[in-house]
C-alpha cells in the first residue's frame, strides 16, 4: 500500500502546525512556507492522480488497523481528481493572497493550510464518522478564514454562517447515530454491503438516517432551500477566501456522489438511490433561483455569488441523474465551475479596488487605468460562467443537456438550463456594459489617486481563466477521464473489494 | 417507567427546546439553542449502542454480553467539537455585538452600499 495516499492530509497539517509554532510573527517566512507547501501539494496530488489513473481503488489503513474496524482512506480516480483540483486552486489562491490580503489579520496561512487539510481529508476518507471530523476541520478553518480581515459585516455574516453549519453538524451526528444503530458500522464500504441486507423493519429508520445525511450535504452544496447562507457568506468573505470556498460547495457535491451514488447506490436493495428523487427537483429550483438572483443583483459581488448558486444547480442536475453519462457531465462541469467561480471572485476584487469609491456597485464610475485588461478578463470569465462558446462552460452545459436528453425530466431540465443561462447572460451583459462601457463615458479619474499595482494578482486570476481554456482545448481527453471516473465512482463492488479485501492483503504481506 | 422512555423523552425535550431557541432573533438565545441541540445529539449518540447496564465495554473472560464502546468514543469526539464550537460562537457573538452595537442575528441594517470595504486588495508597489 502506497504511503503517499496519506500525504495530502499530513502535509497541510504539518505545515499549519509549523506556521503557528515557528513563523507566527514573520509574514515573509509564512508566505514562503505556505506557497512552497501548497506547490508540494500540487505535485503530490498530481502524483496521486497518475497513480489512480490505472482505475484501481486503493485503500490506506491508518495504523494498519484492518477495515472496517480502523479508519481507512481510499484513493480512486474521483478522489484523486478532486485532490488535484483543490491543490491547483489553492496554489493560485495563495499566490493571490500573498499580495496584501494575508496581512489583514493573523494566521491567514495557518488557517489556509488547515482548510486544505479538511478538504483533502473529506475527499480521501472512507469512513463517514471520519468524514464528519474532516468536515469539522474544514469548517473550523473556514470560520477563521471567513472572518479574516474583520469588520462588522463579516462578523454578522460569520455568525449566521457558523450557526447554519453548527445545525448542519448536529444533523450530521443524528444521521450518523441512526445509521450506526441500524447497521453497526461507520465504514462506507461496509455500509454499502450492509445497506443491501438491512432487515425489513429497519428500512424506514435507515432511510431517515440516509436522508438526514443528505440534508447535511445539501447545506454544504447550497441546494435550495438550504442555499441562503451562500450569497451572504461569500459576499462578506475576503476575495481569496471566497475563491477558495469555491471548492467547498463541491465537497458537498462530492459527498452526495460518494454516499448516494456508491454507498446507497443502485445495489443497495430497498434503499437503492434513496436520495435520487430529491436531487433533481432541488437542483432545478437552485438553478432558477441563482439565475434570478444574478439578474436582481445590484453589486458585482452579489452577482457572482448568485452565479455560483446557479452553477451548483446545473452541477447537481447532472449529478442527480446518477448514471454514468450524468456523473461524467457533472464532473466536467464541477472542474469548470470551480475555476470559473474562483476566477470571478478574484476579478471582482481586482476591479473593485481599481474603481475607487464606486467599489463593486453596478453603476457608472470614472474609468480606471488599463480597464481594457480587466474588461477582457471579466468578459472571458463571464462567458465561461454563463456557458457561451467557446469556453468550458458551454461544453459543460452541452454535456449536461446531452446526459439529460433521454430521462423522464428532460423537458424541465432543458428549459431550466437554457432559460437560466439566458437570464445569466442578461445579468452578466448588463453588469459588464455598466462597469466598462458606461463608465468609459465618465470623466477619467485623477492620476494621483491611482497607486501603481503589482501584476501577480492579475496573473493569478488569469491563470484560472487559462485553466478553463485548457479545459476547453483538451475537452476530449478530459471527458474520457471523467467518464472513466464516473464508471469507477458507481462501481460499488470494486470499492468494497478494495477496502474490505485489504484485510487479506494486510495479512498476506505480514505488515 | 423504562430507561429507554426516560432517555428518549429527554432527547426529545432537549431537541424541541433547542430548535425553538435557535429560531430566536438574538444571538444569545441562538447560542443556548445550539448548546441544547448538541446535548441532545450527544445523548442520542450514546443510546445508539443500545442501553445496557453493568456490562463491560472490552473483552473479558467472564462477560457474557457487552456494551458497545464505539458510541462512547463518538460522543467524546462530538463533545470536544461542540465544546470548541460553542466557545468560538460565543466570542464571535460578543465581538459582533461590540462592533455593531446590536445583538440581532439579521443583517438588515448592513445591506446598503458596496460589499467590499474601501481598502486595497493589494499592497501598492
Amino acid at each position: 500500500m502506497s504511503h503517499w495516499i496519506v500525504a495530502p492530509t499530513l502535509l497541510p497539517a504539518l505545515t499549519a502546525a509549523y506556521l503557528i509554532l515557528f513563523a507566527r510573527n514573520d509574514i515573509f517566512h509564512q508566505r514562503i512556507v505556505s506557497v512552497a507547501a501548497t506547490l508540494m501539494l500540487v505535485l503530490v496530488a498530481f502524483g496521486l492522480y497518475q497513480l489512480a489513473g490505472d482505475g484501481e481503488s486503493r485503500a490506506y489503513l491508518l495504523g494498519n488497523w484492518p477495515a472496517p474496524f480502523g479508519i481507512v482512506q481510499v484513493l480512486d480516480r474521483l478522489s484523486a481528481t478532486m485532490l488535484l483540483l483543490t491543490a491547483c486552486l489553492a496554489f493560485i489562491v495563495v499566490v493571490y493572497a500573498i499580495h496584501g490580503w494575508d496581512r489583514r489579520g493573523r494566521y491567514f496561512h495557518a488557517l489556509f493550510q488547515f482548510q486544505l487539510l479538511g478538504i483533502n481529508g473529506a475527499f480521501l476518507t472512507g469512513d463517514f464518522f471520519n468524514l464528519f471530523v474532516f468536515f469539522e476541520v474544514m469548517l473550523i478553518a473556514s470560520y477563521g478564514l471567513m472572518l479574516h480581515g474583520g469588520g462588522p459585516r463579516r462578523l454578522k455574516a460569520g455568525f449566521q454562517y457558523v450557526t447554519i453549519n453548527l445545525i448542519g453538524s448536529t444533523l450530521f451526528l443524528f444521521a450518523v447515530g441512526i445509521i450506526y444503530s441500524v447497521t453497526g458500522t461507520l465504514n462506507m464500504a461496509d455500509l454499502a454491503v450492509k445497506a443491501g441486507q438491512v432487515a425489513a423493519g429497519d428500512v424506514a429508520l435507515l432511510r431517515t438516517g440516509a436522508l438526514l445525511l443528505f440534508m447535511v450535504f445539501a447545506i454544504k452544496a447550497a441546494l435550495v432551500p438550504l442555499h441562503w447562507w451562500l450569497p451572504t457568506t461569500y459576499a462578506a468573505a475576503s476575495a481569496p477566501v471566497a475563491a477558495l470556498f469555491a471548492i467547498m460547495t463541491k465537497v458537498g457535491a462530492y459527498s452526495i456522489l460518494r454516499m448516494y451514488g456508491l454507498v446507497f447506490g443502485a445495489d443497495a436493495g430497498p434503499l437503492a438511490l434513496v436520495a435520487a428523487p430529491w436531487v433533481i427537483p432541488a437542483a432545478v429550483v437552485t438553478l432558477a433561483i441563482g439565475a434570478v438572483g444574478v439578474l436582481a443583483s445590484r453589486t458585482l459581488l452579489d452577482l457572482v455569488c448568485f452565479s455560483v448558486v446557479a452553477s451548483m444547480g446545473t452541477l447537481m442536475i447532472a449529478l442527480g441523474l446518477f448514471d454514468e453519462v450524468g456523473i461524467a457531465a457533472a464532473l466536467y462541469y464541477l472542474l469548470h465551475s470551480t475555476l470559473a467561480g474562483a476566477a470571478l471572485f478574484l476579478l471582482v476584487d481586482l476591479i473593485a479596488v481599481r474603481r475607487g469609491r464606486a467599489r463593486d456597485r453596478l453603476n457608472a464610475a470614472p474609468p480606471f487605468p488599463r480597464d481594457y485588461v480587466y474588461g477582457g478578463l471579466f468578459f472571458l470569465a463571464a462567458i465561461a460562467m454563463v456557458g457561451l462558446p467557446p469556453l468550458s462552460g458551454f461544453l459543460g452545459k452541452l454535456l449536461v443537456l446531452d446526459a439529460a436528453r433521454e430521462t423522464a425530466h428532460a423537458g424541465v431540465i432543458w428549459a431550466t438550463v437554457l432559460g437560466g443561462s439566458f437570464l445569466m447572460l442578461v445579468g452578466f451583459s448588463r453588469a459588464g456594459s455598466v462597469l466598462f462601457w458606461k463608465s468609459a463615458a465618465q470623466p477619467p479619474q485623477e492620476e494621483e489617486d491611482e497607486p501603481r499595482r503589482r501584476m501577480l494578482p492579475t496573473m493569478a486570476a488569469s491563470a484560472l481563466i487559462a485553466g478553463m481554456v485548457l479545459l476547453s482545448v483538451f475537452a476530449g481527453p478530459v471527458s474520457h477521464a471523467v467518464t472513466a471516473t464516473a464508471q469507477q465512482a458507481l462501481d460499488t463492488r470494486a470499492y468494497v473489494e478494495a477496502v474490505l479485501g485489504s484485510i487479506k492483503t494486510a495479512r498476506a504481506t505480514g505488515l | 417507567m423504562s430507561m429507554e422512555f426516560l432517555l428518549a423523552s429527554a432527547i426529545g425535550t432537549l431537541t424541541a427546546a433547542g430548535v425553538y431557541m435557535t429560531l430566536r432573533a438574538r444571538t444569545f438565545p441562538v447560542i443556548i439553542g445550539l448548546a441544547l441541540l448538541s446535548y441532545a445529539v450527544n445523548l442520542f449518540l450514546f443510546t445508539m449502542g443500545r442501553l445496557v447496564v453493568d456490562r463491560p465495554p472490552i473483552i473479558h473472560p467472564l462477560a457474557t454480553t457487552y456494551t458497545d464502546p464505539l458510541p462512547q468514543a463518538l460522543v467524546l469526539t462530538a463533545i470536544v467539537i461542540s465544546f470548541g464550537m460553542t466557545a468560538l460562537i460565543v466570542v464571535l457573538a460578543l465581538r459582533s455585538f461590540l462592533e455593531t452595537g446590536s445583538d440581532n442575528v439579521a443583517m438588515r441594517e448592513m445591506n446598503e452600499g458596496a460589499n467590499i470595504e474601501p481598502r486595497s486588495g493589494e499592497a501598492p508597489r
